[in-house]
C-alpha cells in the first residue's frame, strides 16, 4: 500500500511528519504545476470548483509515481468539499484507475468507524502511536504557518531583494530531504532564525494588506499565483488569518472548542449573520477587522462558481464603503493567466499607494491650518 | 397587508406553503411577474458578475415587487430535511438582497435550519408569522394547513401532473408523445419558461412528451440514491440523483435534457453524476448550460439535433453513439 494526498499549500509538512512518524510507505504528490491542472481540467467536469481539479491532478501525477491509495480528509457539507470523496471515486473508477480511496472524517459510523480506518492505514501501529503522531504533525504544522507569516513580514522589508525567498525555496527542498518529525521541527526552527537574521531596511513601514476568501485558494499556492510573495516582493506586508492549522482547529478538531461567538463572527454579525459553509462568515469578518486594525486595503480570493464566496462578495463592497477599506476581489481559473491576475494585484497597490499619499496630505493640510 | 414573494428559486417549490401560510393568516400574497428580459436584465445589474443565473432572476424579482408590497418574503434557508443541506447561496440569500438592491422594503427573512431538529420548522413559521398577527393560535392552524397543502402539491406531482400546471390550479393533459423526455435540473431553472428558453412548449410542438423529477416519487428516488456510497447531503440534489438512476434502470424515456446554469457549483458535481449514471445506460443526455446570454436560435438548433439523433438510434436501433459530443448552451452559443 502506497499511500499518496492532496497538496494544500504546506499541508504536505504535516501529512509527511504523520507518515514518517507511523513509517509508512507515501508519494508527495509533485508540487502543483501547469501539467496538474491540465490533468484535472481535462478529467472533472467542467464547473468543478479549482480545488477538485487541483487535487486529480496531483493525484493522477502520484499514481504515476506508484501510489494506489488516496488519503483525504471528508465532510458533510454544506459546501461540495464534503462530496469531493464521492466525485474522485466515481471518476477514478470510470477512468479505470484502480486506486483506493479513503477519506478521514467523523461520519454515521462515529469515531468508530474513523480508529478502523487508522487501523486500516498503519497496521502494527498503536492507536496511542498515531495519536502520538498526531499530536507530532499538527504541532510541526503550526510553526510550518508560523515560519509562512514571518516571511510575509520580512519579505517587504529585506535589504537584498530575493534573501527571503532564497531562504524559503531552500527550506522547501530541504524539507523533503529529511525524514521524521523531529528533524523537520528542527529543520523549522532553523529557517525561521535565518528569517530573522535577515537584514532589514531600517524604519521602512510598508503598506498592509490582509487576505481573506476561500480557505484552499489562500493556501495553495498554485491557486493564487503566490500572492503573499507576489505583494512581498512589492515591498507589501501582507497578514491572513485563514491558515491550515486555523483550518485543522476548525475542521477536524471542530467546533468542539468553540465558545461564545467568536471574533470574526461579530464582526461579521451586522452583514452575515450565520455561517453559511465555506468562509463566508470570515471573509466578511476578517475584512471588518483588518479595517478597523488599519490595514490600508484587503484582497478577497476564491475559486470560480465557488459558492458561499459569492454570498461574501456581494457583500464586500458595502463593508468596503462602510468602512473605507478598498477591497479587490480575484476570481481565480484555469483560463486568466497568471499576467492577467497580476496587472490587477499591481494597479490594486497602486491605487492604495495614491489613497495614502493623499491622506498623508491631508493630514498635513488640516495640522498646518 | 401584502408580502410579496418573488417568482424565482423555491417559488417553485414551496410557493402553494406560502401562500396558504400567509393567506390564513389575513395576508395578501403578492407574486412578481413571469420572469421577462427587463427583470433578468435588473438582476444582473444588482448582483455580482459570477452570481449564478437564478440568483440574477430572483434579484430581479425582488426589484419588481419594489413599491407594491409592504414586506417582501425572503426565507434565509439553510435546511430543509433532517441530516441535509441545501446550496450555501440560499442561506445567505437575504444578505446579499439586503447589500445589493437599494430602496427595499422590508423583509421577512425567517431562517430555516431543521437539520438537526425538524421541530425547528413550526419555529419558522412562527417568527414568519408574528410579522403578520400575535394570534399564535391562528399561526399555528396556518401552519398545519400550509403543511397540509404541501403534501396534496407532492399527490399531484407524483400523480404525473405538471408542476406550472398544478401552481395554476389547472388539470395537465397527458398526451403521448412520439418520444418520451425527462427533463432534469433545480426546479427554478427547469420550470422558469423565460429561463429554459420555452423547452416545454417546444418539446411539446416536436411531440416529446416530458417527465420531471417531480413527477417520479420520493420514495423511489430515496431508494436509489441511498445506494451510493457516499450519502447525497443535498437535498435537492439527493431527488435528482436518485431520478436519474431511476431513469437508468427503469428505461421509461429516451433520453435526458438536463438543465444546469453556468456558474452553479451543486450542478457541477449533480449533473455529472447524472450524465455518468446515464451513460453507463446507454440513455442520450443532453446538458443545457443556460447563462444570461443564451440565445434562443443557437438552442433550438442543439434540441433539434438531439431529438434527431434519438430518433435515429431508435430506428438504427442503437448503432448512433449517444455521445458524439457533448452539447453545451452557453457563452458560445450563436
Ligand atoms: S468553499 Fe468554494 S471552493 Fe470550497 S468546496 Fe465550497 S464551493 Fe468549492
Ligand atoms: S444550487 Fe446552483 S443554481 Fe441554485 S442557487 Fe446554488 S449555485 Fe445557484
Amino acid at each position: 500500500m502506497i499511500l499518496t494526498f492532496p497538496h494544500m499549500g504546506s499541508v504536505y509538512i504535516l501529512v509527511k511528519t504523520l507518515f514518517d512518524e507511523l513509517g509508512a510507505t507515501y508519494v508527495i504528490p509533485p508540487k502543483g504545476s501547469k501539467k496538474t491542472l491540465e490533468l484535472g481540467t481535462k478529467y472533472c467536469p467542467e464547473m468543478a470548483c479549482l480545488p477538485l481539479k487541483i487535487n486529480v491532478g496531483n493525484f493522477l501525477e502520484s499514481i504515476e509515481k506508484g501510489a494506489d491509495t488516496i488519503v483525504i480528509t471528508g465532510g458533510c457539507g454544506p459546501c461540495r468539499f464534503g462530496y469531493y470523496a464521492e466525485m474522485h471515486r466515481q471518476m477514478f473508477k470510470d477512468m479505470g484507475q484502480d486506486v483506493e480511496i479513503i477519506t478521514i472524517e467523523i461520519d454515521d459510523t462515529g469515531i468508530k468507524g474513523l480508529i478502523a480506518k487508522l487501523r486500516y492505514l498503519f497496521p502494527n501501529k498503536s492507536l496511542l502511536s498515531i495519536a502520538n503522531a498526531i499530536v507530532k504533525a499538527f504541532s510541526n504544522m503550526k510553526e510550518a504557518d508560523k515560519l509562512d507569516a514571518l516571511s510575509y513580514k520580512v519579505r517587504p522589508r529585506e535589504q537584498e531583494k530575493g534573501a527571503t525567498d532564497a531562504i524559503m525555496n531552500k527550506f522547501e527542498a530541504d524539507v523533503l530531504m529529511v525524514t521524521g518529525a523531529k528533524e523537520i521541527t528542527k529543520l523549522i526552527k532553523k529557517t525561521q532564525k535565518k528569517l530573522k537574521a535577515v537584514p532589514l531596511i531600517a524604519g521602512y513601514e510598508p503598506m498592509k494588506i490582509g487576505i481573506v476568501g476561500e480557505i484552499y485558494t489562500l493556501v495553495e499556492p498554485l491557486t493564487n499565483m503566490n500572492i503573499e510573495k507576489t505583494l512581498g516582493n512589492m515591498g507589501v506586508e501582507v497578514n491572513r488569518v485563514l491558515t491550515t492549522s486555523h483550518w485543522i482547529d476548525q475542521h477536524i478538531l471542530k467546533a468542539g472548542l468553540k465558545i461564545g461567538k467568536r471574533d470574526f463572527e461579530k464582526a461579521a454579525y451586522p452583514y452575515i449573520k450565520t455561517m453559511i459553509g465555506g468562509h463566508a462568515q470570515e471573509t466578511a469578518g476578517h475584512t471588518v477587522m483588518y479595517a478597523n486594525s488599519g490595514y490600508d486595503g484587503v484582497i478577497q480570493i476564491y475559486p470560480l462558481t465557488c459558492m458561499p464566496e459569492v454570498v461574501a462578495g456581494s457583500i464586500l463592497p458595502t463593508i468596503s464603503k462602510d468602512k473605507d477599506i478598498p477591497v479587490l476581489t480575484l476570481v481565480m481559473d484555469e483560463i486568466t493567466g497568471e499576467a492577467g491576475y497580476i496587472t490587477r494585484v499591481d494597479a490594486f497597490v497602486d491605487m492604495l499607494i495614491r489613497k495614502k499619499d493623499k491622506e498623508k496630505q491631508n493630514e498635513r493640510v488640516l495640522s498646518r491650518s | 397587508m401584502k408580502i410579496g414573494i418573488p417568482r424565482a428559486l423555491l417559488y417553485y417549490q414551496y410557493y402553494r406553503v406560502w401562500k396558504t401560510f400567509f393567506t390564513t393568516l389575513g395576508a395578501e400574497v403578492v407574486l412578481s411577474d413571469k420572469t421577462t428580459k427587463d427583470i433578468l436584465d435588473n438582476g444582473v445589474v444588482a448582483t455580482v458578475n459570477d452570481a449564478c443565473l437564478p440568483l440574477k432572476v430572483f434579484h430581479g424579482a425582488v426589484i419588481n415587487l419594489i413599491g407594491k408590497v409592504d414586506y417582501i418574503f425572503i426565507p434565509r434557508l439553510k435546511s430543509v430535511a433532517k441530516g441535509e443541506y441545501i446550496c450555501p447561496k440560499f442561506c445567505g440569500l437575504p444578505d446579499m438582497v439586503r447589500y445589493s438592491v437599494k430602496n427595499l422594503p422590508p423583509i421577512i427573512d425567517t431562517e430555516v435550519n431543521i437539520r438537526k431538529k425538524p421541530r425547528q420548522l413550526y419555529k419558522a413559521f412562527l417568527s414568519a408569522g408574528l410579522y403578520i398577527t400575535k394570534d399564535k393560535n391562528l399561526i399555528k392552524l396556518a401552519y398545519h394547513k400550509a403543511l397540509f397543502e404541501n403534501a396534496l402539491f407532492i399527490e399531484k406531482l407524483e400523480k404525473g401532473n405538471a408542476l406550472l400546471d398544478v401552481l395554476a390550479n389547472k388539470k395537465s393533459t397527458n398526451k403521448k408523445g412520439e418520444l418520451t423526455v425527462a427533463v432534469l435540473g433545480h426546479k427554478y431553472n427547469v420550470y422558469d419558461q423565460y429561463v429554459n428558453m420555452n423547452l416545454f412548449e417546444n418539446l411539446t410542438k416536436n411531440n416529446v412528451s416530458v417527465i420531471t423529477a417531480e413527477n417520479i416519487s420520493d420514495k423511489i428516488c430515496n431508494d436509489y440514491a441511498a445506494k451510493l456510497p457516499k450519502k447525497v447531503f443535498w437535498s435537492f440534489a439527493r431527488k435528482l440523483i436518485g431520478a436519474a438512476n431511476h431513469l437508468a434502470k427503469e428505461n421509461i424515456v429516451d433520453g435526458v435534457i438536463y438543465i444546469m446554469s453556468f456558474g452553479c457549483g451543486i450542478d457541477s458535481f449533480v449533473a455529472d453524476i447524472c450524465e455518468r449514471t446515464l451513460r453507463k445506460n446507454k440513455t442520450p443526455f443532453f446538458l443545457m448550460m443556460i447563462d444570461e446570454h443564451s440565445g434562443q436560435g443557437g438552442f433550438n438548433t442543439r434540441l433539434e439535433a438531439f431529438l434527431d439523433m434519438i430518433k435515429w438510434r431508435r430506428k438504427d436501433d442503437l448503432d448512433i453513439s449517444p455521445y458524439g459530443e457533448r452539447v453545451y448552451i452557453g457563452k458560445d452559443a450563436i
